[in-house]
């Protein structure tokens, strides 16, 4: 028989993590790709000025903002990493300590960076 | 990777090199994981945008100009056609990763999973647009 191990997996936190950004993308994502992307730099339906640094910072110091760009960035690099840890298994690079680390590691710090935006843009 | 490793008796291993290109369903599977780069890449174009902000001035309008050159205009055509693509999956795929959803006794079809979540995400586009749309100059 083998032993059953108390220890959690931590599987679920980034499935839900996958699962969250997913879902996020999957609502947010062509719209902001179009009016951040597209729109707005090319003056495109709407006003180049919506994206002013004034403008920009103001959203950036709104701690509400700071919550949707946390959300997206976050959320997003997550879901990718992921999905992308997972798919690697089909491209024939098998799961491991360096595959996992390459794509979590990459989400974790641009977690941090985020983080670190957030609070060094100002209040 | 221990299977991989050189073995003396050189057994046999069916090569799995391109294994995806000869099925029209696995071939619409790597299109869709490969979204996850496309959501990645815009992440990365946030974010470098918010350390610019933070930077001051002169480097968000660096970042701006970036945005406007018509190869980054040119990129996000791209990736707004692949995020379109990651959504249309992600809500066509969802009957199968959420746990059945039961209505007085009854299952809730496949197609009505994917069409309330395809309506869900044109909801959003619009009031998110037309939220950006209103903001007064």
């Amino acid at each position: 028989m083998r032993k059953h191990s108390n220890a959690r997996s931590n599987a679920p936190i980034f499935w839900a993590l996958f699962g969250a950004g997913g879902m996020l993308s999957a609502l947010t994502g062509p719209v902001l790709v179009f009016m951040t992307g597209i729109a707005i730099p090319a003056g495109f339906l709407l006003s180049p000025d919506l994206m002013s640094y004034p403008r920009m910072l103001g959203f950036a110091q709104n701690f509400i903002g700071k919550l949707c760009i946390l959300a997206v960035v976050v959320l997003f690099l997550w879901h990718a990493a992921h999905r992308v840890f997972k798919s690697l298994h089909d491209v024939g690079i098998h799961p491991g300590p360096a595959s996992k680390l390459a794509c979590y590691g990459t989400a974790f710090a641009g977690s941090m960076l985020a983080v670190y935006g957030v609070v060094a843009v100002g209040f | 990777m221990k299977d991989m490793q050189p073995d003396a008796r050189r057994p046999y291993v069916r090569p799995m090199e391109g294994w995806w290109r000869k099925n029209p369903f696995f071939v619409r599977y790597m299109a869709r994981e490969l979204t996850a780069l496309v959501v990645a890449a815009y992440a990365f174009v946030l974010l470098i945008g918010l350390l610019c902000l933070a930077q001051g001035e002169a480097a968000y309008n660096g970042w701006l100009a970036v945005l406007r050159h018509p190869v980054s205009l040119s990129l996000h055509a791209v990736g707004l056609v692949a995020m379109a693509y990651h959504t249309w999956t992600w809500f066509e795929i969802m009957p199968k990763t959420m746990p059945p959803i039961v209505v007085h006794g009854k299952r809730v079809a496949g197609h009505v999973v994917t069409a309330v979540g395809v309506a869900a995400a044109i909801g959003v586009t619009l009031v998110l647009f037309l939220a950006v749309w209103g903001i007064k100059p």
